[in-house]
């Protein structure tokens, strides 16, 4: 099972990330500079978090327009797993490989604590280690984490069980209460909180650990 | 050749930051205030002097970045 994070201008969270799937593989990911057109062949591709640019223009807005992420676009067409958290999320969706869009929190606060999520779906290569219901917790970072779409959007993405995770107490004004979502074909997983930061005891807990477990194993 | 594109959220998206100024203006005594909607300027300095062309250009820039047109609308203007 290979990995690669990508690295943007202000991302900050690739060193969590990069630690946690360490620890949970024994193998170090590949790190992809923003400016490569190319990626290695890999299995997983992970969008961490950060200040992306600074978050100018819109947060995600300059990363999801840098030559690295028509690569992304391709293996993700080709089936291969994308996880963005964070900044992570909102690329993706600033790319256009996830709907809707992340606005200023809604009360204006920049949100930084430890939130609970409910797995609404075990239906993918990240939630099928959690069981459907189930509360985990974990710590979210972020100013931009309301996430919006029309209700035509929203619509598809409840009746297609695309919704991943829903804040137990909604931080941050999100339509449906909605954390993360998945794309159409189910192998691309955007969310705000940053399950990296849950993986051993030594973190204050191991809730983030199943959705890298399985991630990480889905294609054997 | 001088432009300017402005960029204004759409009806109906929730906006915090208007709402956010809104108060302050109401707490700084202006009163008789509707609402306020946050927008964003970029005055853009194109080469060339074919305005058609250049507006065309415009449009594809907003478009492709400077606007999110899930959330955002767009204005081209050639000023001058």
């Amino acid at each position: 099972m290979k990995s690669a994070v990508v690295v943007f201008p202000g991302s900050n969270r690739e060193r969590d990330m990069i630690a946690a799937i360490e620890k949970i593989t024994g193998h170090r990911p590949a790190v992809v500079w923003h400016g490569d057109h190319d990626l290695p062949k890999v299995d997983l591709i992970v969008v961490p978090g950060g200040f992306s640019y600074g978050d100018y223009l819109r947060s995600g807005a300059i990363a999801a327009r840098e030559p690295i992420m028509g690569a992304i676009a391709r293996e993700a067409e080709r089936g291969v797993g994308v996880l963005g958290v964070c900044n992570g999320f909102q690329i993706l969706c600033e790319a256009g490989l996830l709907p809707g869009v992340l606005m200023r929190n809604a009360g204006l606060k920049f949100i930084c604590k430890e939130v609970e999520l409910r797995v609404e779906t075990t239906d993918s290569r990240f939630t099928r280690g959690y069981a459907k219901g189930q509360v985990i917790r974990s710590p979210v970072a972020h100013g931009d984490g309301n996430f919006r779409t029309d209700d035509e959007t929203l619509k598809r993405l409840q009746d297609e069980d695309r919704v991943a995770f829903r804040y137990v107490d909604n931080p941050n004004g999100s339509i449906d209460d909605i954390a993360g979502i998945l794309s159409e074909k189910r192998n691309i997983l955007g969310m705000m909180p940053h399950p990296e930061n849950l993986i051993e005891p030594l973190n204050g807990g191991t809730d983030g650990r199943p959705l890298f477990e399985a991630a990480l194993a889905a294609v054997a | 050749m001088k432009a300017r594109v402005t960029v204004t959220l759409k009806n109906g998206v929730l906006d915090p930051q208007g709402k956010a100024i809104e108060g302050a203006l109401g707490a700084l005594g202006f009163a008789g205030i509707g609402s306020v909607r946050q927008g964003k300027v970029f005055d853009i300095e194109v080469e060339g002097t074919d305005a058609v062309k250049a507006k065309a250009e415009l449009e594809a820039m907003a478009a492709k970045l400077l606007a999110n047109t899930v959330i955002e609308n767009y204005r081209v203007e050639i000023v001058d």
